[in-house]
């Protein structure tokens, strides 16, 4: 995989620039912005990995380009057209056609308790645990999906094909190369596995340091 | 400051910027069509802006600090014990805390999106979402650190957190030296967001505040 959205190890980004806590939305269509693209969710039409997915496969020029909520609005655009909620001649001016899923629309009376409801991601599943905290592991050896060309993966270039070590057993999860392609939820074994970075790195900043991700379990094989 | 007075008009602020525009156009689309309750994106940006914030990421903390059993259990199920104060929802369904000592630094990044705990935090900050951020804090750490002012000593590692996956890391800073007699409330007022999110370290009470 190579999108832009991968971007973890890369080089020639500049500072990061701190900013002041109270600031809370920059511009008031940044707020906008969110408050659509959750009211949306709420459709019930998609869950969070085919939304990642509408994002990060905007166009390579688009995603460099876009500042952040940009891609928000960029990918939810997409995903009402792919979902079959709206029309692409609406976009282009056409008269609106009310929809059938107006039922569903989120009501401000009903905000509070979907937000503190959430949408937990731990599953039931029936694939054994094969390692635990302690074990050696190595990662894929290429960041890709395994079911689908070119489609969704969370496994960053930067820790393919490297060695770790499991420090936490999360339970079972949504496998998103799944997920995000409407192929089912397929839970499985969710483990966070330390990498030093010596291994991740040629020329790490402190030989101590080391990278914890949240990986799951068809992202691994045991390392002898 | 890009703007630090207002009692001039520029021209190019006379028309909303061109994403401005799109956003528009979309609730109102979406508006017209029945999918959208104008109400209810006013009660989402108010969620955000006025009632989710780092100040329940403190609290947290701040009991943490205070309350060895707490503590333990926050470490031990970070779900279970947010979710009891009342900090659970959207993006903060998983929760891990992870704390700073004498020997480890943690710091908590996501390098392919923004993930972020949310009901802890609150929105994002716009340069956890940045490139730069994105691309450095692994490689990195130390410099970003430094960006931020922070310099750690040499015998401490530092531990950077990928949030590849729905759990959401909250970092427990250490408590600054000489604060034993200081009350939740003040002790709350040093855990500031980036310490939280481990760009930042909880500060020091100002001279004179005990």
């Amino acid at each position: 995989m190579t999108r832009p959205h991968d971007m973890g190890g890369r080089y020639g980004d500049g500072p990061v620039i701190p900013e002041n806590e109270n600031l809370r939305f920059k511009e008031d269509w940044h707020a906008r912005a969110l408050a659509v693209t959750l009211a949306s969710g709420s459709l019930g039409q998609w869950n969070i990995d085919i939304s990642r997915h509408a994002r990060e496969k905007l166009s390579p020029t688009d995603y460099a380009r876009f500042s952040y909520y940009e891609k928000w609005i960029a990918g939810l655009a997409d995903l009402l057209v792919h979902s079959g909620v709206v029309d692409p001649r609406e976009y282009a001016g056409a008269d609106p056609v009310p929809s059938p899923l107006a039922d569903r629309a989120l009501r401000a009376q009903d905000v509070d308790k979907v937000l503190a409801t959430g949408g937990p991601a731990d599953r039931p599943s029936q694939v054994p645990q094969l390692f635990s905290v302690g074990d050696a592991v190595k990662t894929r050896k290429v960041a890709a999906n395994c079911l689908v060309d070119g489609g969704h993966t969370r496994l960053p270039r930067y820790a393919a094909g490297m060695r770790g070590r499991i420090v936490r057993f999360h339970g079972t999860h949504v496998l998103p190369d799944s997920a995000a392609h409407r192929l089912g939820d397929a839970p499985e074994p969710l483990y966070a596995v330390a990498f030093r970075a010596a291994e991740l790195w040629a020329h790490p900043e402190h030989p101590e340091d080391e990278v914890v991700l949240d990986l799951w379990q068809s992202y691994l094989v045991a390392d002898a | 400051m890009p703007h630090d007075h207002d009692d001039h008009t520029h021209p190019h602020t006379l028309l909303p910027s061109d994403p401005a525009l799109r956003i528009k156009a979309l609730e109102t689309l979406l508006t017209r069509k029945g999918l959208i309750d104008p109400q209810a994106l006013d009660a989402i940006i108010d969620t955000y802006e006025n009632r989710i914030g780092p100040r329940n990421g403190a609290h947290v903390v701040v009991k943490a600090w205070t309350d060895p059993a707490f503590r333990a259990a926050l470490l031990e199920d970070a779900t279970k014990v947010v979710s009891e104060l009342g900090y659970y929802g959207r993006q903060g369904e998983h929760m891990v805390a992870v704390e700073n000592t004498d020997s480890v630094h943690n710091m908590v990044v996501c390098t392919l999106c923004s993930c972020y705990p949310w009901p802890l935090l609150g929105i994002p900050p716009t340069w956890y979402k940045s490139d730069a951020y994105r691309a450095r804090a692994v490689r990195e750490p130390r410099k970003v650190l430094a960006d931020f002012g922070v310099a750690l000593p040499s015998d401490v590692a530092v531990r950077v957190w990928d949030s590849t996956a729905e759990v959401r890391y909250l970092v427990i800073p250490r408590r600054p030296d000489g604060t034993d007699g200081l009350d939740e409330k003040a002790l709350m007022d040093l855990v500031t967001r980036d310490s939280m999110i481990g760009t930042g370290l909880a500060h020091y009470p100002a001279a004179g505040t005990t």
